[in-house]
Formats: C-alpha cells, sequence, structure tokens
C-alpha cells in the first residue's frame, strides 16, 4: 500500500502501524514525536493499536519547547 | 555556521516577542540552507502553549500547518525562535535539555536590556554552540 510521510508516497506492507512505521523510519527519539494521521493526531498510547490504510497521509513532528529558568 | 535573518523577518520576530510580553513568544524558522549559510526566508509566529514567562512550547497543531507551507512554498525547515523575556539571549538547561533536532537551529531574543538581543545557537549532545547571525 502507498502512504505519504512527510509529503513523500511510499510503498508499506498491509496492516502496517505507527509503531511499525516509526521504526521503519527510524524517527530519531520517537519518544519525543507527535504523529498526525490525516491532519488529525494520533494519541501517543495508540502507536501500536493505530494500523495504517492505503491512502494515509502521515507527519512526524518534533516537539519544540524550552524555557528561561 | 552563519545564520541570515533578513530586517524584515527580525522585525516581525521583535514585534511578536513584544506582543507576547510577559510571556516567552515563539516560531519557526524556514528558508535555504547552503553550504555553511542558512538563510531564513520565512518566519512562523505561533502560538506558545505554556502562555509562561519562563516556558514555551510550540502548538502542534499550527507546527504542523507551518511544515506544510514550507513545503508547499519550497523552504527548508531551519529551527525555532523563542524569546527571554527578562534574561539573557542564552539557552537555558531546559532549552538544552527540549532540543531534540540537532539539525536545527535556535534563535533567543532577549528582551531583558534596554535593547533587544538576537543570537543564534546550534544544540547538540547537551551542549549549546553559538553560531554567526546576521541581520541583512
Amino acid at each position: 500500500m502507498k502512504i505519504t510521510i512527510a509529503g513523500d508516497k511510499k510503498e508499506y506492507p498491509e496492516g502496517l502501524t505507527v509503531a511499525q512505521l516509526i521504526a521503519l523510519e527510524q524517527v530519531e527519539t520517537p519518544e519525543y514525536v507527535t504523529v498526525s494521521l490525516n491532519d488529525d493526531f494520533v494519541a501517543g498510547g495508540t502507536f501500536e493499536a493505530t494500523v495504517l490504510q492505503e491512502g494515509d497521509s502521515v507527519e512526524f513532528l518534533y516537539f519544540m519547547g524550552g524555557g528561561a529558568a | 555556521m552563519t545564520i541570515q535573518i533578513t530586517q524584515a523577518d527580525y522585525a516581525a520576530l521583535l514585534a511578536h516577542a513584544r506582543a507576547e510580553l510577559p510571556n516567552e513568544a515563539c516560531g519557526l524558522l524556514a528558508g535555504q540552507a547552503d553550504g555553511t549559510v542558512r538563510r531564513i526566508q520565512k518566519i512562523y509566529c505561533l502560538t506558545n502553549t505554556d502562555h509562561s514567562p519562563e516556558h514555551f512550547s510550540l502548538d502542534p497543531r499550527e507546527q504542523l500547518a507551518a511544515v506544510k507551507d514550507m513545503r508547499a512554498n519550497g523552504l527548508q525547515p531551519l529551527g525555532n525562535f523563542h524569546s527571554h523575556p527578562a534574561s539573557p539571549a542564552r539557552p537555558s538547561a531546559e532549552d538544552i535539555r527540549l532540543a531534540y533536532d540537532a539539525n536545527a537551529s535556535y534563535l533567543i531574543l532577549s528582551l531583558a536590556g534596554e535593547a533587544p538581543v538576537l543570537k543564534g545557537f546550534r544544540i547538540a549532545g547537551g551542549a549549546a554552540e553559538a553560531v554567526e547571525m546576521l541581520v541583512v
């Protein structure tokens, strides 16, 4: 099946989960990455249960924050 | 490495930081990377979801929209910026701890003194390194 990752279409096996995609894409520090699936954010504890479908669009966003303290 | 920002983008960044006082302001930087020079061509002033004078977190929904806009306009994501309303323009321990992207440039604008001070940094491996910052 074809999935769009950060604007690039790629071929992946059927039944792929978000957690498996993170591993395949070698996402660095995945614990600090927010995943959007078709413009909706995937809840942090549901990556393993979220199965991707043909035509899905996925974005990985790094948490960005800090402080002056 | 040198980071270039235009007078207009610097003015917009400064205006955003002043408008958000007493809280920290934040946003994203996009443009082109050419060897050791990074040219900022667009800044995205985003919501600080912490609404705090000492902390900031980018709104992920606005972050997503900005990333898509960068892609649509052929711009590369270059990093982010935030303001320090009452402390110097240098990364705090929290800034360093939460800097997860070693490829990003981190700009800090201090409003602590009479004149604003903008500095750029690269943060990787738990250490921050100042980079040349030019307003052109």
